[in-house]
């Protein structure tokens, strides 16, 4: 069995792992000259099924739930488990109520409680929701380890590749070029994500932090040294375009909102990605022939990926060989949409 | 039926398109509210020829009318500006005009709202001004060429419902033959009920429907919420008394308690 996959984003390596630790043979082509190369790279690396349960379908709770555990077994030490802390400006602190009314898995605390968990926001927010069981990583080094760790088990990348990469021979491809689908496949469209990279020596934070606002909520990430990430917009557009200076502002913002040392921060870097979505936000693949289409992670790459490639993993080997895998994990196959031919499902996914 | 700029419209409802959890949930809103006018916002920054495409497709394939907005804009050019875009992106001379006089509070910058409309009507556009419930700006907007009028009932995304009764009641007074929108505040059914008991043409929102825990619902909800309140009004309601009314007279009737 030798798999083609084309894009080496994060659904394409998830996949090339998933297969690749089942025996199978798999090369990657990536158009870019590197893994990541498209909106993976500007992803917050939060994997946070409970808090987007606020807006998403209950599917990507179930499905994302057991991203946390198939990370840590992928690249053991890069998934942080400090949980996500919700907070909400004083004067905005009904979103806090409206937001725990939509979710599970938190626990409200006071501004002490607050504090024991980031001693920098200490007196800064008198309630917060925390959510114990979410976790991160650094989503640039989760891609380019997932990338070293698949070369050195043997599986091949042709970076640079050109987009019809010559398929002759391969028993599957499966297309995971993300946003590079748009135009292709149908009802596919972009939604367009700016961020930003703070540092300053002046703020520690130890988990993702979500700033609630009626119009622009937004999350820190702490990346390390002194870095935090801090994202991202949403808005309708397959322009990857450089950070509108709108955004910037509402993003700067938000930062200083939190904390009024971010103010002090350096900006040491923009971006601006295109996340590949269905019209209901969530993915899917689709199966033609010998291609297998994977595609529509929107806001949850990091966080669904996973659990759909453990699922096309399981269509291309067959469930006889995938049931004897110990890293199959805890995922839910995308069962109502497996081998869907017909269009995304409109609505009714609530 | 409610005749806005020459058009005859069914529903009194009409849905903002903003911050849905998706695409097919804002479609699914759209349809269980029933409302046959949409608005849309046009971010300038998304009026490229390659942005925006796929969102703006799936709201023409709703089968609806498409009342674009100028939300976001803050002077009268960007305004004037972004509504010329809206109509090449639409194709329609529909506008609802916002000039927001305040970031934060997004109230509406009367003066540059007034000015605005007369350059829009001047340049053949049907105008809805989002305005505030001032019976001068009202008369300011209908001299400028206004023919729809659509006033708050509290600030937007406040979710208050109508905090001026009063001033809603005296608009309505003031201009029996202007249809009246009422426009941004609205956080429930009964808020929209209240408003159209009033007497107020229509009920425009957003907020209400998209952040709902489940729009559908939600938007079925308010869709049944303005039609009672339509029908109250047509049918003529009581006015409340200080005391109470038996429904049955006494007099005339033996007495046996």
């Amino acid at each position: 069995m030798r798999v083609l996959i084309r894009g080496a984003g994060v659904a394409g390596l998830t996949l090339a792992h998933e297969l690749a630790t089942k025996g199978v043979a798999v090369e990657v082509a990536e158009t870019a000259p590197r893994a990541g190369g498209g909106a993976s790279w500007f992803a917050g690396g939060m994997l946070a099924p409970w808090c987007e349960r606020e807006s998403a379908p209950e599917t990507v709770l179930t499905l994302g739930r057991g991203a946390a555990d198939w990370w840590d077994a992928a690249l053991p030490g890069d998934v942080v488990r400090k949980g996500t802390l919700v907070v909400a400006p004083p004067r905005d602190t009904a979103e806090l109520t409206r937001f725990a009314s939509r979710t599970s898995g938190f626990d409200w605390l006071d501004a002490d409680e607050i504090e024991a968990l980031e001693p920098d926001l200490a007196g800064r927010f008198r309630k917060a929701l925390f959510f114990r069981d979410e976790v991160h990583l650094d989503p640039r080094r989760a891609i380019t380890a997932l990338h070293e760790k698949l070369a050195a088990m043997g599986v091949r990348f042709h970076f640079g590749a050109a987009t019809d990469f010559p398929d002759a021979g391969f028993d599957r491809v499966v297309d995971c070029t993300g946003a590079g689908a748009i135009g292709r496949a149908a009802n596919l469209r972009g939604v367009r994500g700016e961020m930003l990279m703070l540092e300053t020596s002046e703020v520690t934070l130890s988990r993702p932090v979500r700033l609630l606002h009626p119009r622009i909520p937004l999350y820190i990430v702490p990346r390390g040294d002194g870095c935090f990430m801090v994202g991202a917009t949403m808005i309708e557009s397959n322009d990857d375009g450089p950070v509108s200076a709108r955004s910037l502002m509402e993003l700067l913002n938000a930062a200083y909102a939190l904390h009024p040392a971010f103010g002090e921060a350096r900006v040491i870097e923009t971006g601006a990605g295109v996340r590949p979505a269905y019209p209901d936000n969530l993915p899917r693949f689709d199966v033609d022939g010998r291609t297998i289409r994977v595609n529509g992670f929107y806001r949850h790459g990091f966080l669904l990926a996973p659990s759909v490639a453990w699922d096309v993993a399981a269509h291309i080997i067959g469930p006889s060989k995938t049931k004897h895998v110990p890293s199959a994990g805890p995922f839910k196959p995308l069962s109502d949409q497996r081998g869907a031919a017909n269009p995304p499902q409109i609505g009714a996914s609530r | 039926m409610l005749e806005l700029y020459g058009t005859s419209v069914a529903s009194r409802l009409l849905l903002g398109t903003a911050r849905y959890p998706s695409p097919a949930i804002l479609a699914d809103a759209v349809r269980a509210s029933k409302t046959e006018i949409v608005t849309v916002s046009l971010r300038r920054e998304t009026a490229g020829s390659r942005t925006g495409g796929a969102f703006f497709e799936l709201i023409r394939t709703l089968g609806v009318r498409v009342l674009p907005n100028t939300a976001g804009c803050h002077t009268v050019s960007e305004a004037v500006l972004t509504a010329k875009m809206a109509r090449d992106v639409f194709a329609t001379d529909w506008i609802k005009l916002e000039v927001i006089g305040n970031h934060d509070t997004l109230q509406p910058d009367v003066f540059g709202l007034v000015e605005a409309a007369r350059i829009l009507s001047n340049e053949g556009f049907k105008v809805f001004p989002y305005t505030t419930d001032d019976l001068v700006v009202a008369e300011r907007l209908l001299e400028a060429g206004c023919e729809v009028l659509m006033p708050w009932c509290a600030p937007i995304g406040s979710a208050m419902g109508p905090v001026n009764l009063p001033a809603l009641r005296s608009m309505r007074a003031n201009f029996p033959d202007v249809p009246l929108i009422v426009d941004a505040g609205i956080g429930r059914p009964s808020h929209a009920a209240i408003v159209v008991e009033l007497g107020f043409d229509a009920v425009l929102l957003n907020t209400a429907v998209a952040g709902a825990a489940d729009p559908v619902l939600m938007a079925a909800a308010f869709s049944g919420a303005i039609d009672a309140g339509r029908t109250a009004f047509l049918a003529g309601m009581l006015e409340p008394r200080d005391m109470a009314v038996p429904s049955t007279p006494v007099i005339g009737k033996a007495v046996f308690s």
